[in-house]
């Protein structure tokens, strides 16, 4: 019984997603076509975040600390 | 936050107008919705032309390829693109008096909207909130429908004439003299078409030289009529006053164009209740300012003729006004007297100038006898003159049905447009893909409801549009009620957040003032 909820569920916000865009009304071959790239989209940002993000949140950090921390010992 | 107006004590009772504001992600994602299908309209296009898809549209011949193109523009893109995918909500077939409830017959598509073929099955009992029938004249049994038939059996149907030559029946005079006498004008005349009323009317009351004012969300029968007589439109705001009253202001001021003389005439074009919105005109303080600024009105009440009022007699009764303050006042026959044709009523002298000089009346067959039967009996019957109280109790059945109504799809959480009395209520969707999907679930569900998109409205503010009527009973407004409520759930259409824009009662500056160009 869980799992139909579950599922509908799932299904509903398929639904929703269908909807906002627009995807509803075009045909199945246009729609394969927009879920493709959608997917592909989605997940080269994904990857990208997963890449990048980390290394640059911590070189900004780097940074700003620098700038705060580090006043005493660069006046040499 | 309240919306009553008090402007100087014109007003007998609250005016309470609301139009909500679009929701910032709602709009930012129909928008969205939009690109999509704009992105996959170029590449059907650009497949249709390289012959890499079948063109099922309709095209210029390999011969006029070179010409200037003709099916190149916005409108014709959004036609073949977005508009042929949610077709089917359109052009329904019914098959049966358009009351109450009314059947339809079924047809799918096999080619994505491109052509329909009929089932054969047809769907009886639809719950039908989208026919302009307010107080429930679209019968086929009671006494408008019998006395239509006894006077069809004498005079036949067609009347094979203009009005000017031979086709002025005894039953045209008495209908227009009960016109003038329900509206309570001193003379009228009735035509066959409504939009004929309007588009052929104008032209013969202004002309070159007059000074037309018309509302920003005027019908295409208006807009169309002003444009055949050749004045110079300016637009004011909706409902907006103080854009009216400064544009009366500058029209006095600077008179014609070029030569600064000033205007022969300036007409105000309103209508009772604006159809797309739902809203109801200011009537009393347009009054006010075409007597201060001493210029005409014509009053479009297409909508509000038998649906306001006490006793049906429209936007001027529902405000309390004096009929002789309007000096043309317009309306149809197809809205709440379950007719055709429209009417318009004024002075003697003006209805007399308009009996020679309209188009309508020269060119254009008169009505055919059983409608005006139909129109004479319904009339009586809002009237009271036939001696029953079904008239009255229509009147205020619908007064009823609207509030209710109204009252209940704002408890869900709906956007609803416009004023708290008018029985038209539009519901705002906004994003393309909900149309088709309000349209086609509606419709499983048995309720038959209009979905308005683009050109109709503005490209995000997509609605569906309900039309409330007499016929309605309590039952059948709670079963679509519900109906309403599980589709607005299944497709996430409560938007409201009871935020409600403030109506602009504070006077005009600069900033806030856009004219069009003298």
């Amino acid at each position: 019984m869980d799992i139909k909820r579950v599922k509908d569920y799932i299904y509903w916000l398929y639904y929703q997603y269908l909807l906002i865009t627009c995807s509803y009304v075009l045909e199945p071959w246009e729609r394969s076509m927009f879920h493709t790239i959608t997917v592909t989209v989605f997940a080269m940002v994904v990857y990208t975040a997963y890449v990048f993000v980390p290394i640059h949140v911590r070189l900004a950090l780097e940074f700003f600390s620098q700038i705060f921390g580090g006043q005493t010992e660069s006046t040499v | 936050i309240n919306h009553i107006v008090h402007n100087g004590g014109l007003y007998k009772r609250p005016f309470n107008e609301a139009f909500e504001e679009t929701p910032m992600l709602v709009a930012v994602l129909t928008y969205v919705g939009y690109g999509v299908l704009t992105l996959f309209g170029y590449l059907r296009d650009f497949m249709r032309q390289w012959k890499i898809e079948k063109c099922q549209n309709a095209t210029e011949r390999e011969e006029q390829k070179d010409f200037v193109p003709l099916y190149q523009d916005f409108e014709n893109f959004y036609n073949r693109n977005l508009y042929m995918r949610i077709r089917d909500s359109w052009n329904r077939p019914i098959c049966s008096v358009p009351g109450a409830k009314v059947d339809m017959m079924e047809r799918v598509s096999h080619d994505y909207n491109w052509t329909f073929t009929y089932t054969g099955r047809v769907i009886k009992g639809i719950i039908n909130m989208g026919s302009y029938n307010y107080l429930g004249f679209a019968q086929n049994a009671g006494t408008c429908q019998e006395a239509a038939a006894k006077v069809l059996s004498q005079y036949g149907a067609g009347v094979c004439s203009t009005r000017q030559e031979m086709g002025n029946l005894d039953k045209h005079e008495e209908l227009e003299k009960l016109v003038a006498r329900f509206l309570g004008v001193e003379s009228a005349m009735a035509y066959g078409m409504g939009f004929a009323t309007n588009s052929m009317n104008i032209p013969a009351l202004v002309g070159k030289g007059c000074l037309i004012l018309s509302d920003e969300l005027n019908h295409a029968s208006l807009v169309l009529g002003a444009r055949l007589s050749g004045a110079t439109i300016r637009i004011f705001k909706h409902n907006n006053m103080q854009s009216l009253e400064k544009l009366l202001k500058d029209a006095i001021v600077h008179g014609q164009p070029r030569t600064r003389r000033p205007w022969k005439k300036i007409l105000i074009l309103v209508e009772g209740i604006y159809s797309m919105e739902g809203s109801i005109v200011r009537l009393p303080e347009v009054i006010a300012l075409k007597k201060k600024y001493k210029s005409y009105l014509y009053l479009d009440e297409a909508h509000s003729i038998g649906a306001l009022g006490p006793s049906g007699r429209g936007v001027v009764e529902y405000f309390g006004l004096n009929p002789e303050d309007v000096d043309v006042m317009m309306g149809t026959f197809t809205k709440s007297f379950g007719a055709a044709g429209g009417y318009i009523g004024g002075k003697k002298e003006l209805i007399d100038y308009l009996r020679t000089y309209s188009h309508s009346a020269v060119y254009a067959t008169s009505l055919s006898p059983p409608v005006v039967e139909q129109i004479i009996t319904s009339m009586k019957c809002i009237m009271g003159e036939d001696g029953t109280a079904v008239g009255k109790a229509r009147v205020q059945q619908l007064a009823e049905n609207t509030r209710y109504f109204r009252r209940r799809l704002k408890e869900m959480g709906f956007i609803i447009y416009g004023n708290e009395d008018s029985p038209v209520v539009p519901l705002m969707l906004y994003m393309p893909a909900k149309i088709g999907a309000f349209g086609r679930e509606m419709l499983k569900r048995n309720i038959g409801v209009v979905v308005v998109g683009f050109p109709a409205t503005p490209i995000i503010e997509s609605r569906a549009r309900f039309c409330l009527s007499a016929a309605h009973t309590r039952e059948m407004l709670d079963t679509a009620l519900k109906e309403i409520n599980e589709v607005g759930d299944l497709l996430q259409l409560k938007y409201s957040r009871h935020r409600l824009v403030p109506l602009l009662d504070r006077p005009f500056d600069e900033t806030t003032y856009e004219e069009t160009e003298d």
